[in-house]
């Protein structure tokens, strides 16, 4: 099986997060690695740097992981998490700029057919497009 | 402003109890603009601070704060973990290259709220925690050599604090209110105040 790129799904709502996930699996099937973590370190709504990490360890993958976040504070703790990834990591991981719920399902459905990791977000982002 | 060690873990126990203190009033200014967390999460992240007081202040300077930077990264659980989170590892990392206290504090001061501005994709003006750190910052500049530096400093901010009301937010979620945000103090701007006065008060030996 050829490799495809890692889907991160990072909300502030755990619920949210798996739920992602839950409908990334089931219209893109199983090849594409997707993890998910939501909440605060205490399981309250918010989002948490270490659980992040483990999120992009988890689903790591050759050509690399592109992560969808909900509001700012994912965003900002996403960037964070990429940045304490070990060095060789850290440049093979992307924030995408895209809706969750939609961006998770187009990376996903674009990382499938074995595209680059810059070719997935490129699609993902092409939804904030104005 | 010689930094022992016994100082530096009696200033950072200070500052953590300030904030862990404060963490209801940065609730209720969070609950006004934003999402209502900000207290809750800087508690977190000063109570986790204060739960490695012992091993942080057996560090060196420099390693002290990175590990500080680190606790409230790996524990804040909101976007304010890694705005100071990053502040802090950016300090200590300018400690790590032949920045000296207190001669080179304003430099150590200024590379933390460069971090900021950099992490969040903001500067000052955007009714954020910038809005005090960089006056500050120009204080200590400003004011470097000074008697009354410390007390400078503390007025600086006091006003600066109260500079965010009238401001517009432009980032992070007091932005989705727009003109709305106006009159309210910026919970970032206030969390920032309140360590910088529990430095200040530290420093004057009145805690």
């Amino acid at each position: 099986m050829t490799e495809t790129v890692g889907i991160v799904i990072v909300s502030h709502s755990k619920d949210i997060a798996k739920g992602t996930a839950d409908m990334v699996r089931q219209m893109v099937g199983s090849e594409v690695k997707v993890a998910f973590c939501g909440g605060n370190p205490d399981g309250g709504l918010g989002t948490s740097v270490p659980l992040i990490i483990d999120a992009i360890n988890d689903a790591w993958s050759a050509k690399g992981v592109a992560i969808l976040v909900d509001l700012g504070g994912a965003e900002t703790n996403s960037e964070m998490a990429v940045e304490m990834l070990e060095p060789a990591r850290r440049d093979r991981v992307v924030v995408c700029n895209a809706p969750i719920v939609e961006g998770a399902v187009m990376a996903a459905t674009e990382a499938a057919g074995g595209s680059s990791l810059a070719e997935v977000k490129a699609v993902a982002e092409e939804l904030s497009a104005d | 402003m010689s930094l022992q060690p016994e100082t530096f873990k009696s200033l950072v126990k200070v500052a953590a109890e300030q904030v862990i203190a404060s963490a209801p009033e940065l609730t209720s200014l969070d609950q006004a603009i934003g999402d209502g967390d900000h207290g809750i999460n800087m508690k977190r992240g000063f109570e986790a601070v204060l739960g490695k007081l012992d091993a942080i202040s057996t560090q060196p300077l420099d390693e002290a704060l990175k590990m500080i930077g680190k606790t409230l990264v790996m524990t804040v659980g909101g976007a304010s973990g890694p705005l100071y989170g990053s502040f802090f590892l950016a300090a200590g990392e300018a400690l790590s290259h032949d920045r000296h206290l207190p001669d080179d504090l304003a430099d150590v001061f200024g590379s933390g709220v460069n971090a900021v501005s950099a992490r969040g994709r903001s500067q000052a003006g955007e009714k954020t925690m910038l809005d005090v750190l960089v006056p500050v910052l120009e204080t200590l500049r400003a004011s470097a050599g000074q008697p009354d530096l410390i007390g400078r400093v503390r007025a600086t901010a006091a006003e600066a604090v109260e500079r965010t009301a009238p401001m517009q937010a432009t980032k992070g979620r007091a932005s989705f209110l727009g003109p709305r945000s106006v009159g309210h103090i910026d919970p970032g701007a206030r969390s920032s105040c309140v360590l910088v006065h529990a430095v200040c008060a530290s420093l004057e030996g009145q805690q």
